[in-house]
């Protein structure tokens, strides 16, 4: 499929879009339908269209397997950290009144900071499982090759 | 009169979601090929789903987004909640399944319940 | 509201076609596309539903990603079904597992007669938690959203441990793939060689 000018260039054009709108969805998510689990998932759909267009190599080049498990327990340790950051203020787990100099104030900044964490943990863990299926096929590609070799 | 259609209508929905329920719940006891098993869990999950989110649904109601409307009425946003929650959490235990799946195959050579059991049993008699 | 009736009915029918043809057709990768309208159609309905935020979660995750790792499993496995006859299936049917979800729809739709009507403003479910939801969040926490200000602020706590499960699933899946696994048939080869 790479071969194919028109699908690159439509893929050139479509992944930086749905990049952007992943960040709209995850930044709107306040005020309009959306949040951390829908930009995560449109986020990992951008480096999914990468792979299935250029190949699962090159993507591994431009988003390699070790930042993106980083992310994947950063997002985790945002959403937890949030919550301990309003135990340090004084109030209890996960509650975000105190994080900021009114209670609204501080809520906003908590659900910005949680839903942040959902997204990239999101986002990382659909690449992850992507890479992980479209991964073993390679793999075992290159098995079999090796073994053909043994014999 | 609309009343009358609300009542007909609206419990026709929910057995249309039993009638779906059903339907994902025979074809993941009664198939034996494992993606087949997955795809009748998905429809069974999606048909919870939609038993969940008609609960939340209000007559002449909008979705649960604030408005300057003071006299909007808004849909249950609890229901969405819990749904929107395991939905992904859905997907994610549908891959879990899916490489167990792989990995069934490439043990095994097979996804078909009745050739695993085939394949159990005579294990057992050559132990 | 009639109008939305009548698409929320033609929407249900509808899913209920695709169920039927995930359930009979054998070809695998049809099953799974066909999954993934399933999960389409299922989005639109939440929207008529009022749903939004859901909808746009089931299009892009069950319809999205769903299908995509769907797809990836069946490049491994056999793309067909084998037909199979159970012990006392007859006419295409197994008898067994059709009596058993018979019933249970019976026994569901006897329940149903006690659900309120759908839409009614006084069920039980409008009663307990949700009012508070929606005439205090303006001033507790302040965003207009109130499905993200329940997610993400009075139910904080569910959604950690959503997360934390997702985070597993990921490493689950990542220990039964990626890199060098042992497996049945390699022992075997290794045993016939030796």
């Amino acid at each position: 499929m790479h071969d194919d000018p028109v699908v690159r260039i439509v893929a050139k054009v479509l992944i930086p879009s749905i990049m952007l709108f992943a960040f709209y969805v995850q930044f709107h998510g306040d005020f309009g339908p959306g949040g951390g689990f829908q930009a995560g998932v449109i986020f990992a759909s951008a480096f999914i269209l990468h792979a299935i267009i250029f190949g699962l190599n090159r993507t591994r080049h431009v988003w390699a397997f070790r930042p993106n498990l980083a992310v994947l327990c950063v997002g985790v340790l945002l959403y937890g950290g949030t919550g301990i950051l309003g135990m340090l203020g004084g109030g209890n787990f996960l509650n975000y009144n105190v994080l900021g100099d009114t209670p609204q104030a501080g809520q906003h900044l908590g659900i910005l900071l949680v839903e942040l964490g959902v997204g990239m943990s999101v986002a990382a863990s659909m690449v992850m499982l992507f890479f992980a299926f479209a991964g073993r096929a390679t793999h075992n590609r290159f098995l079999s090759s090796k073994e053909r070799n043994d014999e | 009169m609309m009343s009358d259609m609300g009542q007909v209508f609206g419990h026709w929905n929910v057995y249309l979601v039993i009638f779906l329920m059903m339907l994902g719940f025979y074809t993941l006891i009664a198939r034996g090929n494992m993606v087949k098993k997955m795809v009748g869990l998905n429809v069974f999950q999606t048909s919870v789903f939609i038993l969940y989110i008609s609960m939340g649904k209000i007559d002449n109601s909008t979705a649960p987004i604030l408005t300057d409307n003071p006299l909007a009425i808004y849909a249950n946003p609890l229901p969405h909640v819990l749904i929107l929650t395991a939905i992904v959490v859905g997907v994610a235990t549908t891959a879990l399944g899916y490489a167990l799946i792989i990995r069934i195959y490439e043990n095994f050579g097979t996804i078909e319940d009745h050739e695993l059991v085939d394949f159990m049993e005579d294990e057992e008699n050559t132990l | 509201m009639i109008g939305d009736l009548l698409i929320n009915v033609g929407a249900v029918s509808l899913l209920a076609i695709f169920a039927f043809w995930i359930l009979r057709t054998r070809y695998l990768v049809g099953v799974v596309v066909v999954s993934g309208a399933f999960s389409l159609t299922a989005a639109a309905l939440f929207v008529v539903l009022d749903a939004v935020d859901v909808a746009f979660t089931e299009a892009a995750v069950g319809a999205g990603i769903a299908t995509v790792l769907g797809l990836a499993t069946l490049t491994f496995v056999p793309h067909f079904e084998k037909p199979h006859r159970f012990k006392g299936a007859a006419l295409g049917i197994s008898w067994f597992p059709a009596l058993l979800a018979v019933a249970t729809g019976l026994l569901l739709t006897l329940a149903v007669s006690d659900l309120p009507r759908f839409g009614s403003a006084d069920a039980p479910i409008h009663n307990h938690v949700a009012p508070h939801y929606i005439n205090e969040s303006p001033n507790e926490i302040g965003i207009p959203n109130i499905v993200t200000a329940i997610l993400a602020s009075y139910r904080g706590y569910d959604t950690l441990g959503e997360v934390i499960v997702i985070f597993t699933a990921a490493l689950a899946v990542l220990v039964l793939l990626v890199g060098r696994t042992r497996s049945r048939r390699d022992k075997q080869r290794k045993g016939r060689r030796q």
